[in-house]
This record gives structure tokens, sequence and C-alpha cells, in this order.
């Protein structure tokens, strides 16, 4: 079922296996709601945080996924990338691993970098989240609340609106749901599309949002870049909004019960108004709640398949 | 050199004279003696029977990262590559550090040059101060140094209005303009082909029009200014395309591919091992099928490795911050054999000629033949012969070749430079 030592990417993964990710993410979810939040999965592991980009939620979330399942946690932050710090990705790793740890989850803003660091090192590796790649455990998470929602993927429409060009989070939901049987609609204006777009496993590549809200079972709005100034998809941030953004006005047009999701943090205002952000339909704070069980799972599984990998093999020193 | 050869019984191609046929090559005081000419005491002979015997081949594109990066490569060290390539002579692109913008520095690639005695050495000059396409640089001056080419290489020319000047200024001394076809801007940031592979890694795109739209550009500026134009690495269907038009419009123009743009594809790149990561970059396999077509019907006169040689842990970096390039002067001919006369593109005649005589003319050589009286420059190549790549005993200072481990058919076994045998492949 599950023999993977890494989770470096959703596009590679089974229809089985992410299943079986989800259903072991329901199984802890269970622990999160007890009064001792603990189990011994992980006990005597070490997790090793190493981010090269900012992030805060999803280094507290992998945090305490690691400290339910009773693993120790060693935070790791490197400002700026490697080129910039004078050491490599490589030697980081390495030295790192020398310190006797069992997973790494990297945070890298290089496409690829958890890729490098798993050909380089013996321990698992863990995405989360590299450039404009994929943010695998996001996906995941997306997934597994349109799931809790709706008690199914399969057959339901779900809209990503956004900077998709740019968006690691959209790749990740982009091929899980597909793999599951979900339409994926990709809503944005062309200078935010991606070169080959239509290439991806998606319905549709849409430039009018109001066209297919109504038939939308998902929205999931991305967190639009202000300061990605350089070569900005957008005039202005006011005809964004307009066009793309999701306000009380233009959810009159979607199904009533129409799940608004977001891989925070939020623009108010901007890609979300503020009522809906806060409304019945969205799912943005049970996301993040999800995401802990949906890490310890993978956090518990790709040390299964490192145990499981390692059997009968002397362990490089 | 004063020793006399007698190549015996080998197939002789030599394209420049339209021969192909087996016989024999006499060397006598360097040079190509004609039959029955040679006189004195015996001849050192060599038995070529089941080989052929071809000009020595000049590779007009490749990075030997001296004076600057001589940990990286030094002319002695990618001479040494080049001639156990099978090439007997290498233009090297000025994009050092200086910049080989001047005479001196032209000079000084002929001395290192010639103090290696390896591969023949030839300099291509910059077109511009620095390479930083604004003010001319001094071409009468490194023409005086012995510059046979100029080129910016590793950047386009980006401004019309210099390259227009470049084009004009170059005639009074019959000099080609290389130029690396990208437009800056367009190209942005990308460190891969824009397309399917790009977005699903989540890597910067480079849009094939960046090279495209300068070659084009570039074309009707030389035809305006009546100069000698060669776009180097071309990479896509459309610069094929645009190459064949011109030249049936009767241009001056002339082009060359590499073995990683007629063998690989951008799908390569999936593993983000940076040993796939070039500029341009590699393509889709239709663009492939476009080279190898642009080869067989002549819109691509050359071959050309860009030999371009990086530090392992510089290629061990991320992907993104990773430089770019390849080395494959080792391995040059089993992989144009690979590409091209495997598949039945061309024939051997034909790859010679795109190995020896084209580049020849382009850069003004008095190479690339073997008529009486011609610089006895040889190389001998064991057509059938099967060997594996291994990167790790290369004459390079570099290992960035991505054809590691490659099964390949066809090798060069000897090259003979001013008659002198400067290389001849050892056992196995």
């Amino acid at each position: 079922m599950w023999r993977r030592k890494h989770l470096l990417d959703l596009r590679s993964l089974s229809r089985e296996e992410l299943v079986h990710v989800l259903d072991t993410a329901e199984g802890f979810k269970e622990i999160s709601q007890r009064s001792v939040k603990k189990a011994p999965a992980l006990r005597g592991k070490v997790v090793v945080n190493l981010f090269f980009e900012d992030s805060t939620r999803t280094r507290n979330s992998f945090t305490l996924a690691a400290s339910r399942l009773s693993a120790d946690v060693l935070e790791f932050t490197a400002k700026g990338s490697s080129v910039s710090k004078g050491e490599t990705l490589r030697d980081t790793a390495r030295n790192l691993e020398a310190l006797g740890i069992d997973i790494v989850v990297i945070r890298h803003s290089a496409s690829g970098a958890p890729h490098l660091l798993s050909q380089c090192i013996d321990c698992s590796v863990v995405n989360a989240g590299d450039g404009q790649h994929e943010h695998p455990t996001q996906g995941l998470l997306d997934i597994f609340t349109i799931r809790e929602r709706r008690g199914q993927v399969e057959g339901l429409k779900v809209a990503i609106v956004g900077d998709i060009a740019h968006s690691r989070v959209a790749r990740s939901n982009i091929w899980g749901l597909h793999t599951l049987g979900a339409e994926v609609y990709l809503v944005g204006p062309p200078t935010l599309m991606p070169a080959a777009a239509e290439k991806l496993p998606v319905q549709a590549v849409c430039h009018d949002f109001d066209a297919i809200i109504g038939e939308m079972d998902a929205l999931n709005m991305l967190r639009i870049q202000f300061e990605r100034t350089e070569a900005a998809g957008f005039p202005s941030v006011r005809e964004y909004t307009r066009l793309f953004g999701l306000t009380v006005e233009r959810m009159k047009r979607a199904k009533p019960d129409v799940l608004v999701m977001h891989p925070g943090p939020i623009n108010r205002g901007l890609e979300l108004e503020s009522e809906v952000a806060d409304g019945p339909n969205s799912t943005i704070l049970q996301q993040v709640s999800n995401g802990v069980a949906v890490r310890m799972a993978v956090l518990f599984l790709v040390n299964q398949g490192a145990a499981q990998a390692g059997r009968g093999r002397p362990r490089r020193s | 050199m004063s020793e006399r050869l007698w190549i015996r019984n080998g197939r002789v191609i030599d394209p420049a004279s339209g021969r192909d046929a087996v016989g024999d090559v006499w060397v006598q005081e360097g040079k190509i003696a004609a039959a029955g000419q040679v006189g004195g005491a015996a001849a050192r002979e060599i038995d070529a029977t089941g080989l052929i015997v071809a000009p020595g081949l000049i590779d007009m594109h490749v990075h030997l990262r001296e004076p600057g990066d001589e940990e990286e490569e030094t002319i002695a060290s990618g001479a040494a590559a080049a001639l156990a390539g099978g090439f007997a002579s290498v233009v090297c692109m000025p994009n050092t550090d200086p910049t080989i913008d001047n005479e001196a520095t032209v000079d000084f690639v002929y001395r290192q040059g010639a103090a290696a005695r390896q591969a023949n050495v030839f300099a291509a000059g910059a077109i511009t101060k620095g390479r930083a396409g604004q003010e001319l640089a001094e071409m009468g001056q490194m023409v005086r140094g012995g510059a046979v080419a100029f080129t910016d290489d590793g950047a386009g020319v980006q401004s019309p209005a210099v390259l227009l000047r470049a084009l004009r200024y170059a005639r009074m001394f019959d000099k080609a303009i290389l130029q690396h076809c990208q437009d800056e801007a367009l190209a942005g940031s990308g460190v891969v082909n824009s397309g399917y592979w790009a977005t699903v890694l989540g890597l910067p795109g480079m849009n094939a029009l960046a090279e495209e739209l300068m070659l084009y550009r570039d074309i009707q500026l030389a035809r305006q200014a009546q100069g000698r134009y060669h776009a180097q690495h071309l990479s896509t269907r459309g610069s094929v395309e645009i190459v064949r038009q011109a030249k049936a419009e009767g241009a001056r123009v002339t082009a060359e591919a590499t073995p990683h743009h007629l063998l690989l594809t951008e799908e390569s790149c999936q593993t983000y091992d940076a040993n796939y990561k070039t500029n341009p970059p590699l393509r889709s396999s239709g663009d492939v099928e476009a080279l190898r077509a642009g080869v067989a019907d002549g819109t691509i006169d050359c071959l050309v490795t860009d030999h371009a040689p990086h530090l392992r842990n510089e290629k061990e970096l991320e992907f993104l911050y990773a430089p770019f390039g390849i080395i494959a002067l080792e391995c040059a001919v089993g992989l144009y054999v690979k590409a091209l006369i495997e598949p039945g593109v061309i024939d051997w005649a034909r790859l010679m000629a795109l190995l020896t005589v084209n580049p020849a003319r382009v850069c003004g050589l008095a190479k690339g033949t073997l008529a009486a009286g011609a610089d006895a420059d040889i190389t001998l190549i064991d057509p059938a012969r099967r060997w594996r790549v291994e990167a790790g005993r290369f004459r390079s200072k570099s290992r960035n070749c991505p054809y590691d481990g490659w099964e390949l058919a066809g090798r060069a076994v000897a090259t003979i430079v001013g008659g002198e045998v400067r290389f001849q492949l050892q056992g196995d």
C-alpha cells in the first residue's frame, strides 16, 4: 500500500496511495481531539524542519504533527538560499544527517530542492513546498477537507482561482484531485496561467469566473502575491478583485453549499471579501486543523516506508 | 615535425574535394603529400583498414575557461579533451574572465594553445567590450592577434543598432559574427524550455520566441550590412525554418547545432539533474526532429559541442541556481553517430563535412581538407567501435556530462595534428 520513503510530490502518487494517506490522516485526526494529544508512533525519531523560506503556519503545523507522534523536532532556519549562505544544500543536509535524524521536512524557494535532497541523504524527505513546483501536504489537506465535507472527491468540480503559473499549491491540487477523479477548472487571467496549462490534467482553463462559478462544488482561492511586481500578471489590485475576487456579490451565483477554500494567509478584500472568508461556506480554519492530521499521516507513512526500504540493508554511516 | 606517415588502406573521406574512397594518405613535413611524391627514409605506417580517414575534425564552439576559471578547464586540458575526441582544432569562446576582447588576451590564448601542443586552439574575440553589448571591441587589433570570428556567446547582442554596426565593421576583415540568439527580456529568468515540463516542474521557462525573434531580426540586419552572420546552437523548430527560408532567399547565413539539442529533450530535466541545464535549453522532441531535418537538408552547416565545463559542486546545486552547460568533446563523434548516422539522417561523408570543411569556411581556417599541401591534421575514426562513455576518465577537468554511462558506436582512434600523432586510443 505505502512503500515510499519520501513525499516529494503528488504527481507520482497513485489513487490507492492518496486514499491511504487520507484514511491514515482520518485516524490521526481523532488524536488531535483528545485531551492528551499524543501517540507514540514516532517515539525516538528525529524530525528536522529545514526551512529556507519564511513560513509560520506550515512549520507550526509540521512541528505539532511531529510532536503529537512523540518525535523530537529540530528547528532549522536558514535565511535566504543555500547559495547566499555559502553552504550548499547538500552540505547542510549531510551535516544534519550526521546528527542522526530520520525525517527532513524541507521548504525551499527553488523547485526541485527536495528531489536533490532525497538523492544525497539517506533519511526520509518531505516536501513542505518547493519553489513553484509542489506543496504536497497542502494539496493533501485541501483534498482531505473536501472529502470530509462532501464524503467523496470523485465527480466533484473544483475551481482553482488565481496565480496558477507561480503556485505550488495549485500544482499539488491539480495532480491529487485529478488522480482521485475530480474535475479541475483553472481560473485566472491568461497572464497568470503557466505556459502549458491546457496540457495539465484539467477540465478547462477559464478566464471568466462568473461563467463557471455556478457549477463548482469547491472554490480554492489562491493567495495573490503583491510582491511579484517584476512581471505583474495583472494591471492593478482593483482590477484583479473585480474579475477574480470572491465577493459577496459573486457568491450569489455559486451553489449554496459551495466550499470556499484558501491556503492562507488570506489577503482580505483582495482574493476574498471578509464576509466570504468568515462565512458559512468557508473551510479555511478547518483546513488548518486538518493540516496537522494530514502531516501526522505523512510523517508516519514515510517513516514506515523508510523502515521497509531499509530492512536488511545496513545504514550508511 | 618531419616524421613521414603512411596511412594505409582507410576509407578516405575528404568532403572538401569530394573524395570518398578506400586508399592511402601520405604526410611529409607536417603537410599532406600527394601520392608518389614521398621520398627519403621509410615512413611510419598506420594501418587504417576499416577506419575512416578524415581531415582533422574542427569544433568551432567550445569553452576552455582560461583565463579566469582554470579550476573548471584550462586551454591545455580542454585542448587535450578535444584531441581525445578526434578534434584537431577548436575555436574557443571569449566569455572568460577577463573577456577575450583585445589583442593581448587573443595572443594569450594562442600562446597557451601552442605551449599545450594538443589540438590547435583558435580564438574567437568578443563583439563588444566586456561582452556588455554596448561598444564594439577592437576587432582589427584582435584579427591581427589571430581572432577567427567574433561573438558575445553566453549572451546575444541585444541592441539591433550595435549588432548592425558589428556586422558592417567585421566585413572589413571578412570575419563572421557568431550570435547566441536570445532576447533577454523575453527569455527572462528561464532555466528550461517554456512548455509542459517547465509547468510541471515549476521552473521558469524560456520562450522559443526569445531565440527565433532575435535570429529573424539578425538575418535582416546581416542582409542590410552584407555581413557574414552565423547563428549559434539552434534549438527550435522555428529557428531551423527561419534559417532555411533565409538561405533559400540567398542570405549569407550559416548555422550550427549541438549534440544535446539533437539528442535530448526537456523531459530529461524531470529529475532536476542540473547536468541537463543548458542555454539554450533542451526543447521538445518536435524540435529535435526539426533540427535533424535541418542537418539533413543543409540548413545547419556545422556541428559543435558547446563544450561548457563546470565544477561538480556547482552542478550539484539546486537546478535553479546551477550554471548552464554540458561537456561533450570526448564523446562527440559517438553522439553524432547516434543522432544522425544511426537513424539515417545523413551519411558519414556528410557528417565529416559538418565537422571539417564547413566550420573551416565559417571561421576562415586553412584547415579541414586532405588536399595535397594542406596542414596534415587528420582524424582516424573507427565507425564500428562500440564503447561506453566514462566521464570519470575524461581529460577535461570537469565532469558535467549527461552522457556518462551511455553506450555509443563510433569513436576517434587517432588524432594527427601537423603531421604529429598526438592522440592514439590505447587498448580499450
